[in-house]
C-alpha cells in the first residue's frame, strides 16, 4: 500500500540524511527514481522550489512526493517519517548521544560515513548534470553551455565581484536565462 | 505561565523560526539561537552550541533537533511536540499548496522555460553542498580512499544502474574507518 512505502521509504530517508539536507536529496532521489514516484526532472524543479520556500529541504520534497502520491495524507506520513528520527534521538537520545560521541569509535565511523556522504553527493551532482546535458542519448549544447555559464557564476563570480552569488540568487538567475533561451 | 500557554508560545516561536529560514540547515541555528537563547533564554548558550554539535552528528533536519530539543526543555513531552510540529507546519503548508498548483503552473510556456534553467542551477547547487562538505575532509590517507572508492562506485551505480542501495555504502564505509581505527588508531593511535 502506498501509505506504508511512503512511511518506510522516508523513515529510511530520516535515519540516514547525515550531512545536511542534500545528503538527504540523494537518498530521496534513489527513493523517488527507483520506485518511479517523480521524474528525475520534477525532482529538480523541487529542489528548487524547496530551496525557495520556508523549511528543511527534505521535510519540503517528503511533503511533495507525499502529496501527489497520495494527497494529504500522504503528505502528513511522508513528512511525520521524515521527522521522526531526529525528534526521537534528541527526545530520547541526546543524554547517552554526549557521551558517546566523545567515543573514538563512533568518531572513526563518523568519519567514514562523511567521506562516503561528500561523495555521494558529487556523484549525485554529477549524474544530475550528465543527465540535463546528454538525456536521452543526445548531446543537448545548449543545456551544457548554459550550465558552465551559471556554474562559472556561482564559482566563479565571487572573487570577481567580491560577492558571492547566493542560492536563491543563483536560482532567479537561471530562471531569467531559462525563460530568455528557452522561449516565453 | 500556564502549561498551555508555555505549549501555545513554543509552538508560535517555532512556527515563526519555521516560516522564516530558507534555504535551511545552517542559516536557521542563528534564527534559533535569537529566539531561543538571546531573546527568551530557554536555552544557555553553550547548551545552544551542545546542541549544534549533537545536530550535526544526528541524522535529519538541524531545524527539527533543534525544534525537539528546546521544546523537550521548555515543556516536556508535549512542549517538544508543539515546537516539532509548529516548525514543520508553515513549509508543509506551502509545499502541499505548491503540489497542487504546480501542475498547472508548468502549462504556462514562461514558466516551463524558467524551471528548464532552474533544473540546470539545482545540479550546481548540489556540486556546491558538495564542495562545502569537501572543505571540512580530513586530510587522511584512509579519508581519501572511502571517498575516491565511494565517488567510483556511485558513479558505476549511476551508469551502469548497479542495484546497491546508498545506505548500504554508507554503513559500509562507516564500518571500513572503524576497522581502520581498530587495526591501526587503537593500538598505536593512527594519523
Amino acid at each position: 500500500m502506498i501509505l506504508t512505502e511512503l512511511f518506510f521509504g522516508f523513515l529510511r530517508v530520516g535515519c540516514f540524511s547525515f550531512g545536511g539536507g542534500y545528503a538527504a536529496v540523494a537518498l530521496i532521489r534513489e527513493l523517488v527514481l527507483s520506485r518511479g514516484w517523480l521524474s528525475e526532472e520534477m525532482l529538480a524543479y523541487m529542489i528548487a522550489v524547496s530551496e525557495s520556500t520556508p523549511g528543511p529541504i527534505m521535510v519540503n520534497l517528503a511533503t511533495f512526493v507525499g502529496s501527489t502520491r497520495a494527497g494529504l495524507p500522504g503528505a502528513l506520513i511522508a513528512s511525520l517519517a521524515v521527522v521522526l528520527p531526529a525528534f526521537v534521538i534528541i527526545l530520547l537520545l541526546s543524554a547517552v548521544l554526549k557521551r558517546f560521541m566523545g567515543n573514538p569509535w563512533v568518531s572513526a565511523g563518523m568519519e567514514g560515513l562523511k567521506a562516503c556522504i561528500s561523495a555521494v553527493i558529487l556523484a549525485v551532482g554529477l549524474d544530475m548534470i550528465r543527465s540535463n546535458c546528454i538525456g536521452g542519448g543526445a548531446a543537448d549544447w545548449t543545456a551544457l553551455l548554459l550550465t558552465l555559464a551559471l556554474g562559472f557564476l556561482y564559482f566563479g563570480a565571487g572573487p570577481l565581484f567580491k560577492r558571492k552569488l547566493s542560492p536563491l540568487g543563483l536560482i532567479g538567475i537561471s530562471a531569467l536565462l531559462g525563460a530568455a533561451v528557452y522561449g516565453i | 505561565m500556564s502549561k498551555q500557554g508555555k505549549l501555545w508560545e513554543l509552538f508560535c516561536v517555532f512556527f515563526r523560526v519555521g516560516l522564516f529560514t530558507f534555504g535551511g540547515g545552517y542559516a536557521m541555528i542563528s534564527v534559533v539561537e535569537d529566539a531561543c537563547v538571546d531573546r527568551r533564554g530557554w536555552i544557555t548558550r553553550s547548551e545552544m552550541d551542545d546542541l549544534v554539535v549533537l545536530a550535526e552528528a544526528t541524522p535529519g533536519p538541524i531545524a527539527i533537533n533543534c525544534a525537539t530539543f528546546v521544546g523537550n526543555r521548555q515543556g516536556g513531552l508535549a512542549g517538544a511536540l508543539a515546537a516539532t510540529f509548529g516548525m514543520v507546519l508553515p513549509s508543509f503548508l506551502v509545499i502541499l499548496l505548491i503540489s497542487r498548483v504546480l501542475d498547472c503552473c508548468l502549462e504556462i510556456r514562461l514558466i516551463a522555460s524558467a524551471f528548464r534553467g532552474i533544473k540546470l542551477a539545482v545540479g550546481v547547487l548540489i556540486l556546491d553542498a558538495a564542495r562545502r562538505l569537501l572543505r571540512r575532509r580530513k586530510r587522511s590517507v584512509l579519508w581519501g580512499s572511502i571517498f575516491a572508492a565511494s565517488l567510483l562506485l556511485m558513479l558505476a551505480i549511476n551508469l551502469f544502474a548497479l542495484q546497491l542501495s546508498t545506505v548500504v555504502l554508507m554503513l559500509g564505509a562507516a564500518a571500513l574507518s572503524m576497522l581502520a581505527y581498530g587495526i591501526g588508531g587503537a593500538g598505536g593511535g593512527a594519523q
